[in-house]
């Protein structure tokens, strides 16, 4: 048999997802949308945030929530250099765990810097909210150095 | 909380994967023969070979390379099927319609196609069907060539034959 020409094509496969919130979950969200950020506290006492349904160390279900602040300290972050189209930014910024104030547990969420030397771990920063939030982690667009 | 009737409930959160897909030569010269108006499968050089329709490139059972390309019928007979009647998202097709592993007369295995031109309540093990093709001018390297298949006036094919039949209603 002949060698055929080479085929080559471009697709996307697109699993276009809906997932129903729930109570906890679905609470922080619609926060986010009134530009607040609520976590929850867990038995031992600890805020979490994003809240969770149920304790992560005694499965107790969980339904107070804590309003935290809107700034916090980087606990640990990732330098994205070269962002690829996936990326939520399209110039370098960094992948950041962020424990806000009155939070006892990090968040993950991007951090907007103009270099690399300027992040550090420790940093306070703050949340740059959405021009329009819809309830979706977005809402916060990125949090920028204090 | 105040906005109890604003409460988020549920998220769209898609996921799209971008691909590049390159045909292996197996694939290639298969599609390059559906460009053709013509459905190949590929074998061993072996006599009692199974035909493997499309083709892979290499036989399951014995790893070696399928070398041998063969000719095989746009009639088919209905393996198995799946009347589907939810919508799929993205998907042009109304339901209720027919999704069928069909075996081309010549092959071993079967390929999955759309039925149509048929009551849906009818549809069986065993049934022949015969592609409909799309206008020559539209075709290319794809499966979309054959819009569908339709039922045709023959017997139905005991099950323990189907994928033993020979090559039919080629024109040679």
């Amino acid at each position: 048999m002949s060698q055929p020409e080479i085929l080559n094509q471009e697709f996307t496969l697109g699993y276009t997802y809906t997932r129903s919130t729930g109570p906890v979950v679905g609470r922080f969200l619609t926060a986010l949308k009134l530009r607040s950020i609520v976590g929850i506290k867990a038995t031992d006492g600890r805020v979490i945030v994003p809240p969770m349904e149920y304790d992560p160390d005694t499965a107790e279900e969980l339904s107070e929530f804590v309003e935290v602040g809107q700034e916090g300290e980087i606990v640990s972050f990732a330098w994205v250099k070269q962002p690829r189209e996936a990326h939520p930014m399209d110039t370098p910024f960094a992948w950041a765990m962020i424990r806000l104030d009155g939070a006892d547990v990090p968040m993950i969420h991007r951090v907007a810097a103009r270099d690399e030397a300027d992040i550090a771990t420790g940093a306070r920063v703050r949340a740059v909210w959405a021009e329009e939030t819809r309830g979706y982690i977005d809402d916060i667009r990125h949090f920028e150095l204090v | 909380m105040s906005e109890e009737n604003e409460m988020i409930t549920g998220i769209e959160v898609p996921i799209y994967l971008k691909y590049n897909f390159t045909a292996g030569a197996a694939p290639a010269r298969f599609l390059s023969q559906l460009k053709n108006g013509v459905l190949t499968g590929q074998r061993r050089a072996a006599p009692d070979a199974q035909v493997y329709v499309p083709p892979r490139g290499s036989c399951p059972a014995t790893g070696l390379p399928t070398e041998e390309e063969v000719n095989v019928a746009d009639k088919a007979t209905v393996q198995s099927f799946t009347i589907v009647h939810i919508p799929i998202p993205g998907n042009a097709i109304e339901p209720p319609f027919v999704v069928a592993n069909l075996v081309a007369d010549g092959a071993n295995i079967s390929f999955i196609h759309l039925m149509s031109e048929c009551d849906n309540a009818e549809v069986r093990i065993g049934q022949r069907v015969q592609a409909v093709w799309k206008p020559e001018e539209e075709w290319d390297y794809s499966m979309d060539n054959i819009k569908y298949f339709k039922p045709i006036e023959e017997p139905d094919v005991p099950v323990d034959e189907i994928g033993k039949l020979p090559v039919t209603g080629l024109e040679v």
